[in-house]
């Protein structure tokens, strides 16, 4: 593969910069950068309403980069791409509107809605909120030894269960939900289940294709697939979305308004109150761009043989516990782990003065922390842009750390 | 290791043995809290006598920073009375830690003297 490294300017400006938090946010490479300042230097306008050249010019853009959105996840028509914020909005969306919406699957008392103990804080409180709400059962599916779930184990409570909210890739232990295989048998179980994946740790990484999946929604973040923050996607199946009530109410969303009534927009801009982040919309394009001239496999690929690297490197050294499978095939790009008898906010706070970035904390995932039954993990994530080096001088660091604190 | 600004030598003593560590059996006040930032928890017991703290201990599990804060604070707290420690501020707990901390990691330098000015207060109810 060849050196990325040189496409992100941000490795010019800080040439000693070791950047192991792509899990976190991505780094955003020139094309990108130089396609926000594009927008906001030669054809800056808002969408939809503008008449004039750099408006349609505007609105075409973005509706490009929805048909863009749509081809990268394989989405049968671009309506079923809705922009939003982040993937935690896009999550906020579905179950504020599921609250709402009169459809046979609006969420009531004594309904059960389904998450799962390896899910992000986005992917859970949500959920969490809308049972306490709607005095629904939540149902909050475990992990084996092997970080793995058996569905078989809670065959019994999905028959029941409105909707599964589940992630793809742990952004703590790296697992890869085998989706493909639960959703089918899922289905099996229970046909009417609404299943939303979190797709934040995957869509950047790998080939993700919604109709192969089988889901009914699935979001992710432009951030860390090197977009502009402040830009995301939905995805929802067009059967759903349509009879779905509107999560915000406002200007572009609307066919008509009286003083008596409102008529909404098609889909997708029946979702899409306001001015959106135009420029983020741009940032996005140029970013799928980027990924497709790389082949999202190859990134694949790529970080596979850093985890490979990785985990062969921090095999050999002593007192250092790893969270998830050591398996390499079987994990995304993020591994977390401890140093006994160091806090991990120590290990990111000296790792950081030699400008080696890491995440220390929970990771926005503390029911899983406590399922593992630490407060904290220090955690490493890869991207396009490193390299073994990376690795060399973050092990090399983590030694440091250790003989400080011996 | 002499790159490090934060962790010096002293720090990492008093993260590695800790001053008053443990409990006390029989306290006049206690306090607990959580900082959910980090997953750190400290626990300071306290005995009062004629007003001045006479003895202190704490328990928590946290990183270097926040253990030798509570370290430093409860050795310092020591033979003080409860209008003085009252009066000691967030900037007097960074001087007293000697350490130039950014503003993520202060929320541990003053997770100790939050718990101690709960003791006080409480104590202040009865």
């Amino acid at each position: 593969m060849k050196n990325h490294k040189k496409d992100f300017p941000i490795f010019q400006n800080n040439p000693d910069l070791i950047y192991l938090d792509s899990a976190a946010t991505s780094q955003k490479p020139r094309v990108v950068l130089d396609a926000i300042n594009e927008y906001y230097t030669s054809y800056n306008a808002n969408i939809k309403r503008g008449i004039y050249p750099i408006a349609e010019k505007a609105t075409a853009k973005v509706e490009e980069v929805r048909k863009k959105v749509a081809q990268f996840i394989n989405a049968k028509s671009k309506d079923e791409i809705i922009f939003v914020r982040n993937a935690t909005e896009a999550i906020n969306l579905v179950a504020y509107s599921l609250a709402s919406t009169s459809a046979s699957w609006r969420i009531s008392r004594g309904d059960t809605i389904a998450t799962t103990i390896m899910e992000h804080h986005s992917n859970f409180v949500p959920w969490q909120q809308l049972a306490i709400q709607k005095n629904a059962d939540f149902l909050v599916l475990d992990i084996d030894q092997n970080f793995k779930f058996q569905i078989s184990n809670f065959k019994y409570q999905i028959k029941n269960a409105k909707i599964l909210a589940i992630t793809h890739v742990s952004n703590v232990l790296g697992t890869i939900n085998p989706l493909k295989k639960m959703i089918n048998d899922l289905r099996t179980v229970n046909a009417d289940l609404i299943i939303l994946v979190d797709a934040a740790q995957s869509v950047p990484h790998m080939s993700v294709d919604v109709q192969d999946l089988d889901c009914d929604f699935l979001v992710f973040s432009g951030h860390k697939m090197m977009a502009a923050t402040g830009i995301g996607v939905l995805y929802g199946k067009k059967t759903l979305l349509s009879k779905m009530q509107p999560f915000l109410y406002g200007g572009e969303m609307i066919r008509e308004v009286t003083i008596q009534n409102t008529s909404f927009a098609k889909l997708p801009h029946k979702f899409e109150a306001g001015t959106p982040d135009i420029a983020g919309i741009v940032s996005l394009g140029a970013a799928i761009e980027y990924l497709n001239s790389t082949g999202i496999e190859n990134v694949l690929k790529h970080e596979i043989m850093l985890i490979k690297y990785a985990l062969e490197q921090l095999k050999n050294m002593q007192e250092l516990t790893i969270y998830g499978s050591t398996n390499a095939r079987k994990r995304g790009g993020v591994i977390s782990f401890n140093l006994k008898g160091i806090h991990p906010h120590d290990v990111a706070q000296i790792l950081g003065e030699m400008e080696i970035c890491i995440r220390a904390g929970h990771h926005c995932a503390m029911p899983l922390h406590n399922r593992l039954g630490i407060p904290a993990s220090a955690r490493i994530s890869f991207y396009i842009y490193n390299e073994e080096q990376d690795i060399d001088k973050f092990v090399n660091g983590l030694q440091k750390v250790q003989k400080m604190f011996r | 290791m002499d790159f490090s600004k934060i962790y010096r030598e002293e720090i990492l003593e008093h993260y590695k043995e800790p001053l008053n560590f443990g409990t006390l059996e029989d306290f006049d006040m206690t306090s607990r809290q959580f900082n959910p930032f980090c997953g750190d928890e400290i626990v300071i017991f306290v005995t009062f006598q004629n007003d001045k703290i006479s003895d202190i201990r704490f328990q928590g599990k946290g990183c270097a920073i926040s253990v030798a804060a509570a370290s430093m604070l409860t050795e310092h707290a020591k033979g003080r009375s409860k209008e003085e420690l009252t009066k000691f501020t967030e900037d007097d707990m960074l001087s007293l830690i000697g350490i130039d901390v950014s503003e993520t990691r202060k929320k541990c330098v003053f997770l100790a003297l939050g718990v101690l000015k709960d003791c006080l207060v409480q104590n202040a109810k009865f």
